[in-house]
């Protein structure tokens, strides 16, 4: 297993799938009167967030509990980042701390890369989202809940995503998210697809491994799973596209649109959906709208990271067979 | 002692002669020349330059003494072979007014190592909507030639216009910093493949192309010169090229580091590769060589860009832009011009010494090496190769790109007006 996980384009595909499939071992716990294990007993984890997301946060917090770590949480705002120091002294100081494993989230694109190979620390560093850059957790819990719904919960375990069609739809320029799914669902043999409109997809796409479209309802029929990526509304100003309406016309998920996709396909988000703009509420709150389950894979998938990457002891993981009675 | 024979260096890489300077000036330039009373600098091997010239240095005097200052900027200068230096104007307070332009040429003449020549800017506080005193800088003590918002952009057509326009009545030239401030709003590195996979914001060429090909054309229209900093990309090459068939009276420049240094290098997130205009590509790095070498682009130049080390030692996003040059400049052009053969050594002295005296109008600079002429020179050793160590370096800012790497050729001396400035690769 790698030191840090800072891209998912650095994972190969026995790792990605030993870390899903750790992450269905770790998600049967949460099926448990007590869910906790004691596999990081006397570890600690900082949680650094120098950019609000409590969605994420919390979601590495119930993981790093669920495996008895000792947890700190620091924010940026208020503490001494906003009266100017670095990142560099941050982490310096919580490694004076003894931390034994870092979780960054940083607004700059590569400060974890920087974290992880600067020299200022020597703990592990997890990447849970930089800039426009990766958000590898996020890939990976959409990866998994792909997996559970198109190959099948024990019928996953050891499998990729090989031949499946996967499209991600939105703002692609800005999206970390879609980022990291293009290169671990590729890594995992998916065939992705980045419907956009020109102005949202990155100049230098085409080195990508994945195909891009400007027309959602040309993609839809052949998708197994579609991911709609957040739009933030700020972007009109800079005219990425016209109007709101224009945008939910040509690139937004409603009833009529979701009719046209394969029976077994599902839709996913990242979170939070902005309702009526990227997706009708029809679609987000239907049985193929996956995006609750996201969020409970996602501290499944944050549980095996840490556990693997912290070199849990084997014998400390649940074992499936002997679990399931 | 005041005579000293430098004896059998190449003068401008030809044949080995002999070079006798007495005071100030070269007194003679042959073969066999007599060392009576002269103090003698065994030079075989070596290649005798014009002392270098660059067109574009940021000093940061006054305003930002921890970056650097006039005195150790001008001994980093000496230290790469340069006797005059062109400073540009984003210091704090701003070179916009007679008073600093005067204050900072009187600190280069306190300094010795080197003449600073300050670059005045062209707009008020490089704001870019009123023209600064642009004649009360020419007609100062510093006698300001080279007029410049670098660092900016000047974006309003009419301020350019009005600056080019102006400028001609005292022979001035205006150097623009092109950068199309709409099209770099939150651009971190060159727009491409490396800054897609990366999620850094791009800085697209024709940004920079853009604002070449309006300036040029308005250079036309005034019938002024225009001079363009730091040229990066093929597109701007081909508008430069363009422009000069035309008649356009446009000079550019080009920096060592854009002659060697790609965006792949930003993979790494290290800082010291974070400069503005940002490293291009491959294709771009080949298409400015080649165009130094056939004289589309005018010189070298180096946007010496010092900044001490907590402003580099940082994540990417809130890194300051820019590298130091000054000490590294004549290796990467021997490595990336020279010895690809693109350029001979008379043309490094064109470009590093000539063209950009010729361009700033910086007076006994880039002049012939001969008997009569101001005894500003640079020796260098081709044959030396070694690992760059910014520990040693003059300049009070260390964020090179160039740590660790071997680089060819070495200053031995430098000679400002006769004075040595740097002896035995040592500063004097």
């Amino acid at each position: 297993m790698m030191r840090h996980l800072i891209s998912a384009a650095d994972l190969t595909r026995d790792e990605a799938v030993r870390i899903l499939d750790t992450a269905e071992e770790m998600a049967r716990v949460a099926d448990r009167p007590i869910k906790k294990l004691p596999a990081l007993r006397g570890r600690t984890v900082c949680n650094l967030f120098f950019e609000d997301s409590t969605r994420t946060r919390i979601s590495f917090e119930a993981a790093e509990k669920r495996l008895s770590a000792d947890v700190i949480n620091f924010a940026a705002k208020g503490s001494s980042v906003s009266k100017g120091e670095s990142l560099k002294d941050t982490a310096q100081t919580l490694e004076a701390m003894g931390v034994d494993a870092v979780v960054i989230r940083h607004g700059a694109s590569g400060a974890p890369y920087r974290l992880a190979t600067s020299g200022w620390i020597d703990a592990p560093v997890i990447n849970a989202g930089d800039g426009t850059h990766q958000h590898p957790t996020q890939a990976l819990l959409d990866a998994f809940t792909m997996r559970r719904r198109l190959v099948g919960r024990d019928a996953g375990i050891g499998q990729d995503l090989a031949g499946r069609r996967i499209t991600l739809v939105g703002d692609v320029l800005h999206s970390r998210v879609a980022r990291s799914n293009v290169d671990l669902l590729h890594t995992l043999g998916a065939e992705v697809t980045l419907v956009a409109p020109p102005t949202l997809v990155p100049v230098g796409v085409e080195a990508w491994p994945c195909e891009v479209s400007y027309d959602l309802d040309a993609v839809l029929p052949k998708s197994d799973a579609v991911m709609m990526l957040r739009v933030q509304r700020e972007r009109m100003n800079a005219a990425f596209f016209p109007t709101e309406r224009e945008y939910s016309r040509r690139y937004g998920l409603d009833g009529d649109r979701m009719a046209r996709m394969p029976g077994h396909a599902i839709v996913m988000h990242p979170g939070p959906m902005v309702r009526g703009m990227e997706i009708t509420a029809e679609v987000a709150d239907s049985d193929r709208c996956t995006v609750i389950e996201q969020v409970a894979n996602g501290v499944s998938i944050r549980m095996a990271v840490l556990y693997l990457l912290l070199g849990g002891n084997e014998s400390d993981a649940p074992n499936p067979r002997t679990e399931e009675k | 002692m005041s005579k000293i024979l430098i004896r059998g260096a190449k003068v401008l890489g030809g044949e080995a002669q002999d070079v006798l300077i007495d005071g100030e000036t070269v007194a003679a330039v042959g073969t066999g020349l007599s060392a009576e009373g002269a103090r003698v600098i065994e030079a075989g091997g070596q290649i005798l330059l014009p002392g270098l010239v660059d067109l574009h240095t940021h000093l940061r005097e006054p305003g930002r003494e921890d970056s650097e200052t006039v005195l150790t900027g001008t001994r980093a200068a000496a230290s790469g072979g340069y006797t005059a230096v062109f400073a540009m104007a984003n210091t704090f307070p701003v070179a916009d007014t007679a008073g600093v332009v005067e204050q900072v040429y009187r600190l280069g003449k306190e300094s010795g190592y080197c003449d600073v020549q300050p670059i005045g800017a062209v707009t008020v506080g490089l704001e870019g909507k009123k023209l600064a005193e642009l004649g009360a800088m020419h007609d100062s003590a510093a006698g300001v030639t080279v007029f410049s918002d670098d660092g900016k952009c000047v974006d309003d057509a009419v301020i350019m216009r009005r600056a080019l326009e102006y400028v001609k009545a005292f022979g001035g030239v205006v150097a623009q910093h092109a950068q199309e401030p709409r099209l770099t709003e939150g651009a971190q590195m060159n727009e491409g493949v490396v800054s897609a996979e990366l999620g850094l914001g791009g800085w697209p060429a024709v940004a920079e192309e853009s604002v070449i090909a309006r300036d040029v054309l308005l250079a036309e229209h005034v019938g002024s010169r225009v001079h363009i900093c730091h040229l990066s990309t093929a597109g701007s090459v081909e508008i430069v090229r363009w422009a000069k068939s035309r008649g356009i009276d446009v000079t550019a420049e080009v920096t060592p580091h854009h002659l060697l240094l790609t965006d792949e290098m930003v993979r790494s997130y290290n800082p010291v590769y974070k400069v503005n205009p940002p490293l291009r590509t491959e294709r771009d790095v080949l298409a400015l060589r080649e165009a130094l070498a056939d004289g589309t682009i005018d010189i070298v130049a180096t946007d010496h860009a010092p900044h001490p080390h907590e402003d580099k030692d940082c994540e990417w996003a809130a890194a300051a832009m820019g590298m130091v040059g000054l000490e590294t400049a004549l290796s990467v052009v021997q490595q990336t011009m020279v010895e690809t053969g693109l350029l001979d050594w008379a043309q490094v002295a064109d470009r590093m010494s000539f063209a950009p005296a010729r361009i700033g109008r910086a007076q006994g600079h880039g002049r012939p090496v001969s008997a009569g002429e101001p005894a500003n020179l640079t020796l260098v050793d081709p044959a030396y190769r070694g690992v760059v160590d910014p520990a040693g370096f003059a300049s009070r800012s260390r964020n090179t790109p160039y740590e660790g790497r071997e680089l060819p050729g070495r200053v031995t001396h430098t000679f400002l007006r006769g004075r040595a400035t740097v002896v035995d690769g040592k500063l004097a």
